[in-house]
């Protein structure tokens, strides 16, 4: 009898051990969200593990909704998501919650047409293309911007997230700002009614239907397509160049958008921006840190973001293909950070 | 003495507590899952009504819902894979019971059963890496080409696709039928198979009339719990059957299942309505697999009864 119940209360022990860690050496600080930042996210917990022994950071990736709903409950220290918090989930929680950028992404226009090493879209039939209505490689329009490349009478195969999806959301969203008519016919969000395609689940899905199928198109995150070097179009941003999406290009979206960020509380859609030599189709994506914390978790958190947005954190996010934040904008950040009410 | 007997009894009463409350348990968390998916769902059910089912508008941008579309998908990929898999469950139980060398019974019966035990997603893997493409270049242009005026096999050659979905789920529910068909044969008396021999039956005709038609009613129960897993299973038929919310007779187009549509969505679903409306269509789910398993119980039980 007496081993069963040691048995039993083993776990709950241990569980109680773990929330009273933060009064004791260790700190122990639970956060859920984005799966988009997990590989740098992941590799930055773990990093700091070794650089700040008295915290460790622990980070489930399963989704920005579900770390926003968590986060909401009460049940996660922090939250992490691809997309701005609505009103709606605002009005939710507690405390306010602080949006912190700590790297960009970008959506990549990934393709499968024989022949053609490089390929130029614009914005509108980026969005033509995934409503339908441009329903061959070599349409007029695909055609007019692509003068060099050998087009062939090839159907169109729209691939698209089946599973909602942050990248979803921000290639909706640069879609929405590029074509009228997508903005009415479709809309944006994590997930949409397509008009047209096939959905695969994932990014390694949407590559799978891409390198199977000559003639699909499909979208995927940027650290997706650079570590599985797919081919990818480049877009037509404001100033009208054709930009291919690259660490380099996508941190020149974010550039000398620090005043509206602070304005904002740092909640910027950055896409279709009108800096020169930007990728359009980029995005922050941020860690959700409520305004209070206790004193224990609040100043390891500040240490933590300010080690991230530091050099060395940055730098290892750019290994992993993920756009660097612009140096002014991370000074910034790590000063709002700063200011975090402790308990 | 006295207190020992005691003891005994009141261990007995403890242990048939025990056991009682194991019982109990287990249907109050049959009735608090429904309680749990009816309340989550009822938002769904206040702004659609009855007509959540019968609608098949799936936009998420403009929160309306309505499950049709699953349903549609939920049914026909369920069919096409009891149209392939029954003929060669049957097929293969008539041979390992019937037909096959002694040796080679036990054997070949462990690998089909083994088939069960492959985790679903690893189904789904190779169906999109080796099924998909190989349906996309040999199988589907043919069909498009030669039969594309039949609605069945219209439209262009995706690879993925319902028709994939239920080939993958075709492979997935031959283990369980081929089983369960395997058993209702053994329980077959071989008197009835001795008996159709000396009446002067062929072999062929021995296995219709004593272990075929005998048998029937319990490969119909094998039939329809294999139609349950059919509808159920998520994983594997997500990967392949590309997702559109579209109703279309071709085989050839995408589509996508009630289970499909709940593990594509769930886990990033925005708004409140949209987590309300994803877990009508698990009530719904719920339900159809709670009249499946049923059925199958009923035609099972009157097998057991009249069969032995």
């Amino acid at each position: 009898m007496l081993n069963l119940r040691n048995f039993l209360t083993l776990p709950l022990v241990v569980t109680l051990a773990a929330i009273s860690a933060e009064a004791g050496a260790n700190t122990l600080i639970n956060g859920a969200g984005a799966t988009f930042p997990q590989p740098i996210y992941s590799k930055w917990f773990a990093e700091y593990a070794s650089v700040n022994k008295a915290a460790s950071i622990n980070y489930q990736a399963i989704g920005s909704g579900g770390g926003i709903r968590q986060l909401i409950q009460g049940t996660v220290d922090f939250g992490a998501t691809d997309e701005p918090m609505s009103a709606e989930e605002a009005g939710k929680v507690k405390t306010p919650v602080l949006h912190v950028p700590t790297v960009l992404g970008a959506v990549a226009v990934s393709y499968n047409v024989p022949g053609v090493k490089s390929l130029n879209l614009t914005g509108e039939m980026v969005a033509e293309i995934f409503m339908g209505t441009i329903k061959k490689w070599n349409d007029p329009k695909i055609v007019a911007a692509n003068k060099d490349a050998k087009l062939p009478d090839l159907a169109i195969v729209p691939t698209y997230r089946s599973d909602g999806s942050g990248t979803t959301a921000v290639f909706t969203d640069y879609l929405v700002k590029a074509s009228k008519g997508f903005e009415i016919k479709v809309g944006k969000g994590k997930a949409v009614m397509w008009p047209a395609g096939i959905g695969a689940k994932g990014n390694a899905g949407v590559a799978g239907v891409i390198a199977q199928n000559p003639g699909a198109v499909g979208y995927v995150e940027l650290v997706f397509a650079a570590t599985n070097n797919l081919a990818v179009a480049s877009i037509q941003n404001k100033s009208g160049e054709f930009v291919a999406p690259s660490t380099a290009s996508v941190s020149a979206a974010a550039t000398g958008r620090v005043p509206e960020m602070l304005k904002n509380d740092f909640k910027v859609s950055i896409t279709d921006p009108t800096t020169k030599g930007a990728y359009p189709i980029s995005s922050f994506t941020w860690l959700l840190i409520p305004n209070e914390m206790s004193k224990v978790k609040g100043s390891a958190m500040i240490a933590f973001v300010d080690w991230a947005l530091g050099a060395t954190g940055q730098k290892m996010a750019a290994d992993l293909n993920y756009a660097p934040l612009p140096k002014e904008l991370a000074t910034e950040v790590v000063a709002r950070v700063k200011k975090l009410q402790l308990k | 003495m006295a207190s020992s007997t005691h003891d005994v009894r009141r261990s007995d009463r403890a242990f048939k507590r025990g056991l009682q409350v194991a019982a109990w348990a287990i249907l109050a968390l049959f009735g608090a899952l429904f309680w749990f998916l009816f309340m989550s769902a009822k938002p769904a059910f206040d702004a659609f009504g009855w007509q959540f089912y019968v609608t098949k508008v799936w936009n998420p941008v403009l929160d309306q819902y309505g499950a049709l579309a699953f349903m549609w998908g939920t049914l026909v990929s369920s069919l096409l894979a009891l149209v392939i898999a029954v003929p060669v469950s049957v097929g293969a139980a008539l041979y390992l019971t019937e037909l096959a060398p002694r040796p080679l019974r036990a054997p070949v019966g462990f690998l089909i059963e083994m088939l069960a035990a492959i985790p679903s997603v690893v189904y789904g893997i190779w169906g999109i890496f080796v099924l998909a493409p190989f349906l996309r270049k040999w199988v589907q242009p043919f069909l498009s080409e030669h039969l594309g005026f039949i609605p069945l096999f219209e439209g262009a050659p995706f690879g993925l696709g319902m028709m994939t979905a239920g080939i993958i789920l075709a492979i997935m529910i031959t283990p369980t039928i081929t089983a369960i068909t395997r058993e209702v044969f053994r329980s077959i008396p071989d008197l009835l198979r001795e008996g159709a021999l000396a009446l002067g039956a062929t072999r062929w005709e021995m296995l219709r009339i004593a272990v075929l038609k005998t048998g029937a009613a319990g490969i119909l129960g094998a039939t329809v719990l294999g139609l349950g897993r059919a509808m159920g299973e998520t994983m594997a038929v997500a990967m392949v059957i590309g997702n559109r919310a579209d109703i279309s007779l071709s085989l050839l187009k995408p589509g996508a299942t009630m289970a499909s549509v709940i593990a594509n969505e769930y886990a990033e679903a925005g708004s409140d309505m949209h987590l309300a409306a994803l877990t009508a269509v698990g009530l719904g789910l719920f339900f159809v697999s709670l009249i499946v398993n049923s059925a199958a119980r009923a035609i099972i039980w009157r097998v057991e009864r009249t069969g032995s």
